[in-house]
């Protein structure tokens, strides 16, 4: 398996999709066919190859495998790839979720749909891209690179606001990651490598740490989003196309927990053992204020959009416990709110593609003609909720267990949060699926499609299923995980010991 | 001077040998063959650009000419081919339209000949007076084609304009120029290095340099000394402007590289903060002062302002990363620059050329290959990976960090910010807006021209690495 570099092949198969897009005209009836099936076939077939990374993958081996190394424009940069306990569940995650975008444009995206299919795929080459990428500037190359494609994807195919929105979008996550660059480079000039796998091992000094984190929490908290740099996000998922939803809340978001992870916590422990008391406080206002705010939305995509934000708490809080439970809970955490709040706008996009509206007063009593929309979209709103069975409840419960051991009020004020995301979560229920069925614009509505049956429920199955038995996931991060927790008090112990000998 | 002297001086010299008899014979085969005659003068000018280049690239001589006033140098020889480069993609994007341009006249390709040559004396200039005969010959020229269409006002006006102000820059270069020569006694660079370094450095010398600086500023069109630029810019017809942004701007900074590296680096910290000052300088107003432009020749010219001071970030941190970051930006730049020319001479309907940024609306519906070629193009300018504009940004800030320049590289990477608005505003009327009507068709050769600079800034991520290597040989002339 490991002859043959399957992370390139994963990473750029879709450009090869892109390729025979280009060739294909998007306007006529016939051609529009062409493109959703190229477009899918291309997706799946990624993901399929994808699964391969994941029976190829040694579930005992806590360091990168699968590694791919070449020299790179001649400056020391190079193509350096691979995976490992904490990246590899991401890049099946984006695989996994492609296929289900390109379903949900299937009839929602009228006009241009293959430029539109070609900024998927493009989005998928660099998303996969930031996950296996082990050099510093070729993540930051892919981490980038994504804002390109999303720009044009929520501009050109957004709702009424969208310029706004994507300027937004852009501006906000450009001035959080040019910070990061600059810490990239000084890391170059400190280390004398940009090589993530030397990086790790190399003990910053505490000093410069602090600097270097904050550059890099700029990169990873707009991106993430955390309170109060998470205006961008409500703006950006109301005026995205479903798709566009489902990517942003389901891979983007991850991108920046996942920096957080490989770069806050693992190079700069010192700092990030110093700051994890102002992540709390950022979390937990995140958990408590936005799920005040999502309660008052009256857009559905927006209050989802604030249940994000509110569940990135406490993936944040989660991994700067920096325990074993805490980290173990942020990662299944992410890859969970991955298939949940996807799922969720992907319900939001059942309902929006038939009365062109998500304003939720418009809806009401859809549980009448719509019975088994009103079981898919309980089943996800549950999970949202994180009662025990789906799989949004192991998440939360083992950050909130992580965040115990550390520091109890946290604790304390991050299980609040969950009774009010029940409250706005059912609020939101009741108030689009049940009641009487009164509006006349509702009554015509037919129940899901065979092609949404088709989109939902395998995330139905999933979300039960990593609910009841998530030790696959676990199995894979656990030895990582292991290691990042031993360098991360290692290197605690060492500058105590430091410190005390100075003293 | 023995005729073996001079005739390895020739040797060394033979690309601007080249250049300066093809001009003279460019000039008489236009007088003797009258008015019709522009369009093989054109034909004979590109040739002899090509072969000045083929020369530089082939020939292996290189050393000190005329008495240590003239020097080929791996750094030098980069720059010139990219200064060749540039005039060479000029010259043909003015013959497209040149009748609608009024830029049918035999005299326009011998100008920008002799501009050439003047770039070429710059970029080889080891001397002070080697240095103002360059800039003067390249300026002249320069001013003259500014003006070129002389029934238009806003060309003539953009021609005096520039004439002017430059005339006072290189007043204010003499100056300097002057009192460095008084206080160190040496005009060859080298020369002033050693006195520099021999003695504790006098205040008039700091006079003097501050004053080069100021004049080879005005130059590189960086702040304070940029006020011409975007009069100039809208002004002069459409390919003397691409003309302006490319060729000349790389001449400029090289020998802003050369002046400030070969002769005053013993002075390094006085004259880095002036370099840092005017870089950031330019950086922010070259980001803010675009923001409300309509005109897109405007746009670029303020954009050429703020990437004169990301280049200039490069310089500031006086090592040989940062000059190897100078001369890749300037040739990322230049291509870029010359990429996005081409598209907007393509901005023409029937009646005329278009120059306003709303006229780029619904582009991606209409002339999607340009519209995609320049989307490309904007996001590179703005420094977005994977574009080449990222890795020319990158090696800058690199040499900046590796310099301790916190300060300056964090404004200058929000500056860039800023500056990725209003590029955003261009991607954002071609794809996000309905169509304003179509273009009349692109020509062959802009399209030609648009999709090399297309294909260069994307795929810079792939095969980047020789370019790189030859920055890097080129900046260790001076280390």
């Amino acid at each position: 398996m490991t002859d043959w570099p399957i992370l390139s092949a994963v990473t750029f198969l879709p450009l090869v999709g892109v390729v025979l897009l280009l060739f294909m005209q998007g306007d006529t009836a016939h051609g529009r066919r062409n493109v959703l099936n190229i477009s899918l076939g291309v997706t799946v077939a990624t993901f399929i190859l994808s699964l391969f990374i994941w029976i190829g993958f040694d579930k005992a081996n806590p360091g990168f495998q699968m590694v791919e190394k070449h020299n790179w424009l001649n400056t020391g940069i190079s193509y350096h790839l691979g995976v490992d306990g904490i990246s590899m569940l991401f890049v099946i995650l984006t695989t996994f979720l492609m296929p289900f975008c390109v379903l949900a444009s299937w009839e929602a995206v009228e006009k241009r749909i293959k430029e539109y299919m070609i900024a998927f795929l493009l989005l998928e080459v660099v998303m996969v891209g930031v996950f296996v990428s082990l050099d510093v500037v070729l993540f930051y190359v892919f981490f980038e690179a994504t804002l390109i494609p999303m720009f044009v994807i929520i501009g050109v195919w957004g709702g009424k606001d969208r310029v706004y929105a994507s300027y937004k979008f852009f501006l906000y996550t450009l001035l959080g990651s040019v910070l990061m660059m600059l810490a990239i480079m000084a890391m170059y000039w400190q280390a004398g490598t940009t090589d993530i796998t030397e990086l790790l091992k190399f003990g910053f000094p505490a000093g410069m740490q602090t600097w270097l984190w904050l550059a890099c929490f700029a990169a990873f908290a707009v991106k993430m989003p955390m309170w109060p740099v998470h205006t961008w996000l409500p703006d950006a998922h109301v005026q995205a196309p479903t798709a566009g939803s489902v990517i942003l809340a389901g891979v983007m978001l991850k991108l920046g927990g996942y920096g957080f992870i490989r770069f806050s916590l693992s190079m700069f422990p010192l700092a990030s053992e110093h700051f994890a008391p102002f992540v709390f406080t950022l979390s937990v206002l995140a958990i408590i204020y936005t799920s005040l705010v999502a309660m008052m939305q009256e857009d559905i995509k927006k209050l989802i959009a604030y249940s994000s934000v509110a569940h990135m708490g406490y993936v944040t809080m989660g991994i700067f416990a920096a325990n074993a439970q805490g980290l173990q809970g942020a990662i299944f955490q992410m890859l969970s709110h991955g298939i949940v709040s996807g799922a969720l706008f992907l319900c939001v996009g059942v309902v929006y593609d038939r009365l062109h509206t998500r304003e939720i007063a418009a809806y009401g009593g859809l549980v009448n003609n719509m019975p088994k929309y009103a079981v898919a979209f309980m089943i996800f709103t549950m999970a949202n909720v994180g009662l025990p069975g789906t799989s949004g409840f192991i998440g939360e419960f083992l950050t909130i267990v992580g965040i115990f051991r550390v520091n109890t009020w946290v604790a304390l004020f991050a299980a609040t949060g969950v009774i009010l995301s029940a409250s706005y979560a059912l609020w939101l229920y009741r108030r689009v699926i049940f009641g009487a069925l009164e509006k006349d614009s509702l009554k015509g509505l037919l129940d899901l499609s065979s092609r949404e049956k088709l989109i939902l429920y395998p995330l139905v199955a999933l979300t039960i299923f990593f609910g009841v038995y998530p030790a696959p996931v676990f199995d894979v991060t656990t030895a990582s995980v292991d290691l990042l927790i031993n360098n991360y008090s290692a290197a605690l112990q060492a500058a105590q010991k430091l410190a005390l000998a100075v003293h | 001077m023995t005729s073996d002297i001079l005739l390895s001086s020739l040797q060394i010299a033979t690309p601007e040998l080249i250049l300066a008899i093809g001009a003279l014979v460019l000039l008489m085969v236009g007088v003797f063959s009258g008015e019709r005659s522009a369009s093989t003068v054109t034909g004979l000018a590109v040739a002899v650009l090509a072969v000045s280049g083929l020369w530089l690239i082939f020939a292996p001589t290189q050393g000190e000419a005329f008495g240590g006033a003239f020097v080929l140098d791996p750094f030098g020889r980069f720059m010139k081919i990219l200064a060749l480069i540039g005039s060479l993609v000029s010259l043909i994007m003015s013959s497209v339209n040149s009748r609608a341009d009024k830029l049918n006249q035999f005299e326009f390709p011998v100008l920008l000949v002799l501009a050439t040559l003047g770039m070429m004396l710059l970029i080889s200039a080891n001397d002070l007076i080697a240095l103002y005969l360059g800039l003067e010959l390249m300026s002249l020229a320069l001013y003259v084609v500014a003006a070129f269409n002389r029934d238009s006002v806003r060309s003539t006006e953009a021609g005096l304009k520039y004439f002017v102000l430059g005339a006072l820059s290189s007043g204010m270069l003499l100056y300097g120029m002057s009192l460095v020569y008084g206080f160190t006694g040496n005009t060859g660079l080298a020369n002033i290095a050693a006195v520099l370094s021999a003695e504790t450095r006098s205040l008039g010398v700091v006079f003097g340099l501050v004053f080069i600086l100021a004049g080879l500023a005005f130059k590189i069109s960086a702040v304070p000394f940029h006020m011409w630029t975007p009069d100039v810019y809208e002004g002069a017809p459409t390919p003397v402007t691409a003309f302006f942004a490319s060729g000349p701007k790389v001449a400029a900074m090289a020998v802003f590289v050369r002046v400030v590296t070969e002769a005053f680096m013993p002075v390094f910290a006085d004259w880095q903060q002036v370099v840092v000052f005017i870089s950031i300088a330019s950086m922010l107003l070259g980001s803010f002062a675009a923001i409300g432009q309509k005109n897109i020749k405007r746009l670029m010219a303020y954009s050429s302002i703020g990437h004169m001071g990301y280049a200039l970030v490069g310089l500031a941190s006086g090592s040989q990363t940062g000059v190897s970051g100078v001369a890749l930006y300037m040739l990322i730049y230049m291509v870029m620059t010359l990429g996005t020319f081409a598209c907007i001479m393509s901005m023409r309907r029937d009646e005329g050329s278009l120059e306003n940024i709303e006229d780029l609306a619904g582009l991606s519906s209409t002339n999607p290959f340009m519209a995609v070629v320049l989307t490309a193009l904007m996001f590179s300018l703005a420094g977005i990976p994977p574009l080449a504009g990222f890795f020319a940004k990158y090696f800058v800030f690199v040499a900046a960090i590796e310099a301790k320049l916190y300060a300056l590289a964090i404004i200058g990477v929000l500056s860039s910010v800023v500056g990725a608005y209003y590029y955003l505003r261009v991607v954002k009327l071609m794809w996000f807006d309905a169509p304003a009507g179509q273009f009349a068709r692109t020509s062959g050769t802009l399209r030609l021209v648009f999709g090399i600079s297309g294909l260069f800034v994307t795929a810079y991520v792939l095969f980047g690495g020789p370019i790189g290597t030859a920055a890097t040989a080129a900046a260790r002339t001076f280390f």
